[in-house]
């Protein structure tokens, strides 16, 4: 070493690098934040997607607890006290057979939210097991899987799903059956794209590299960090089986009578709007709206959390 | 370029095919037969109404000459009500749909547009807020609760405009407003959130920088991009305008093909379903065509890449 560059570096300096163990200039000020904490913590400030999802807990509560607290049946009619407006004994009235509109709207809520977790939960198994297979295998399997997915895109959604109800015996099981065989295309279509752009990354090469088993790698490596845009995609899955639930019984081919759901509710209370018994419109029609309202706040809300690079 | 449209439209081809095979399966698993109503009928007529029908062809005979069908687009008379045939019922539905689908789309895309440029030059002011909260407020509402809201307030409670049916131009407020809410929602939230990717981009600063005025920034410059993916999304669009025909016009008592569509259905008119949804879905996957080819000549990056592509 030559002189002068002794008086540029002071000799401490120069010392050799010792690994800092629990130094105080080395301790990091922030307590670790994993993904998923640091996605709760966006999604919290985000006020509309927390009403959402405080709304969306007490509507699951209501459904799961209302109609079994309730002193009148969904189903069971009663004659005598036709079209009464919302009251004390009825909160929401009563419909044209009598039958308490209060019980009706949670049991309604029953079936809404069981057919769009349902579709949900369906979605998502078929298109993580078909995307990530697609796009992990690449190559022809790939080109064959995505043309066969193209196809099925071009579909009419809603136009099948009717085709199918008629088909099919009417009931809760056709429906979801239904929604599913179109729904899981989207989700299969996210999962590829993910799967195509992180399975060249250098985390999953490394783990490959460590001789990691293709499941391994999908579990381990892809399927963590595609978690954010899956859980958005199911979110919004929701309330579009909620939709068509709603839709397919109000045309008459989903739910049959004399079960509760709201698009049923809905489609019986038409023949009254017009003599001004609004209440057995109103109700479900307000919670329908309330619940996709829910949705697609929450859906948004963690589309934001989730995706960092969106962060402003 | 070139091979790209031959290859979308072989792929077209393809998806309609599956369409009319699935609609054909799908409807030959029905239990009951559409006969089953005229309970009066001998066993002599109905045998003769099937023979009529083709119905006591074997399955594959029945397969071909519906395909046959299908390629010349005459679906033969209706079961339901025989002296009118399929394509009379497409023909004097489809104008009544049309109308109102194009009515839909055409009010949507510019309300929708309205909004959601409106939110983006007000980024997470009062205004962005107000035309958001509107949008989420359009997607949530289902079409046939809005339409029965809409009835019920302005054609009930205010008497501004008639309930039902399609005769004047006022009769056609209420369901194209029914119809235009949601796929106006999608189109403002779309645009708001291209147009805030846009507007952060170089050539926008640029053409401030140039001292372009703001109206002519934003229109000649933001927006022209921003629209790129509203083209994407016209054919999920239509979809969603076509379905919603059907109940609209069940709700306004419209005398459309949706009404036909949904009458087949509970009686079991096969020639009406089967046409109806080759119809329906031939429209649908055509437009889909259009949109991919139609973004395909306005984003060059597109027509740059498919030309590498082919090199």
């Amino acid at each position: 070493m030559k002189p002068h560059e002794q008086d540029l570096f002071p000799p401490e300096w120069l010392q050799p690098a010792i690994r800092n163990t629990g130094d105080l200039h080395n301790t990091i000020e922030r307590p670790y934040v994993s993904y998923w904490q640091d996605a709760w913590q966006r999604l919290r400030r985000n006020k509309l997607a927390m009403l959402g999802l405080v709304f969306l807990l007490a509507l699951v509560s209501m459904a799961i607890f209302a109609p079994l607290f309730s002193p009148y049946s969904a189903t069971a009619q009663d004659l005598r006290n036709q079209n009464l407006p919302p009251s004390a004994l009825h909160w929401f009235g009563t419909d044209d057979l009598g039958r308490d509109v209060f019980t009706r709207t949670w049991q309604g809520a029953r079936i809404s939210l069981f057919v769009g977790f349902m579709a949900a939960l369906i979605d998502f198994v078929i298109g993580v097991a078909y995307g990530g297979y697609s796009g992990l295998k690449g190559g022809k399997t790939d080109a064959v899987m995505m043309r066969i997915v193209e196809i099925l895109y071009g579909l009419p959604y809603l136009l099948m799903v009717i085709l199918l109800m008629v088909v099919m015996k009417p009931s809760l099981l056709t429906i979801i059956i239904a929604l599913t065989i179109t729904g899981w295309i989207s989700m299969a279509r996210i999962v590829r794209g993910q799967v195509l752009q992180l399975k060249n990354l250098e985390f999953v090469t490394a783990s490959r590299t460590f001789g990691a088993s293709p499941g391994r790698i999908i579990r381990k490596n892809l399927l963590p960090n595609t978690m954010g845009p899956i859980i958005v995609q199911m979110t919004l899955t929701v309330p579009s089986a909620i939709f068509a639930e709603a839709f397919l019984s109000f045309l008459g081919l989903g739910i049959q009578a004399p079960h509760a759901s709201w698009g049923v509710m809905t489609n019986d209370a038409l023949p009254v709007i017009l003599s001004g018994d609004w209440w057995q419109l109103f109700f479900p029609a307000l919670f329908i709206s309330l619940t996709m309202f829910a949705f697609n706040v929450l859906g948004d809300g963690l589309q934001d959390a989730l995706d960092p690079k969106l962060k402003k | 370029m070139k091979n790209y449209v031959i290859k979308r439209f072989l792929l077209m081809i393809g998806t309609i095919f599956i369409i009319a095979s699935l609609t054909f399966i799908l409807m030959h698993l029905i239990p009951g037969s559409p006969f089953e109503q005229d309970r009066q009928t001998s066993a002599a007529v109905q045998e003769n109404l099937r023979a009529f029908h083709q119905l006591d062809q074997p399955l594959y005979i029945q397969y071909f000459s519906y395909l046959k069908s299908i390629a010349t687009f005459n679906f033969g008379p209706s079961i339901a009500s025989p002296d009118t045939t399929v394509n009379e019922l497409i023909g004097r539905g489809f104008p009544v749909s049309f109308e109102l689908g194009l009515w839909a789309i055409g009010i949507a895309l510019v309300s929708g547009l309205v909004l959601g440029v409106m939110a983006a030059l007000h980024h997470n002011g009062l205004l962005d807020h107000l035309c958001m909260g509107i949008a989420v407020l359009g997607i949530s509402i289902p079409n046939f609760v809005l339409s029965t809201l809409l009835i019920q307030e302005f054609a009930v409670n205010l008497g501004w405009f008639p309930a039902a049916t399609w005769r004047t131009p006022m009769h056609m407020v209420l369901p194209v407003a029914a119809l235009a809410t949601a796929p106006m929602a999608i189109i403002a939230r779309l645009i708001r959130s291209s147009m805030l990717e846009t507007l952060t981009q170089d050539y926008i600063k640029m053409a401030r920088a140039k001292g372009l005025s703001p109206m002519r920034v934003v229109i000649r410059h933001a927006l022209r991009n921003a629209l790129m993916p509203v083209v994407t999304l016209l054919g999920t669009l239509m979809a969603s305008i076509l379905t919603g025909t059907f109940v609209i016009e069940k709700i306004f008592a419209i005398p459309g093909m949706g009404r036909y569509f949904i009458d087949s259905i509970s009686t079991r008119d096969y020639p009406v379903i089967m046409g109806t949804t080759v119809f329906y879905s031939t429209i649908l996957v055509f437009m889909l065509f259009l949109v991919d080819m139609a973004y395909c000549l306005l984003d060059p990056r597109i027509r740059l890449h498919h030309h590498k592509g082919q090199a």
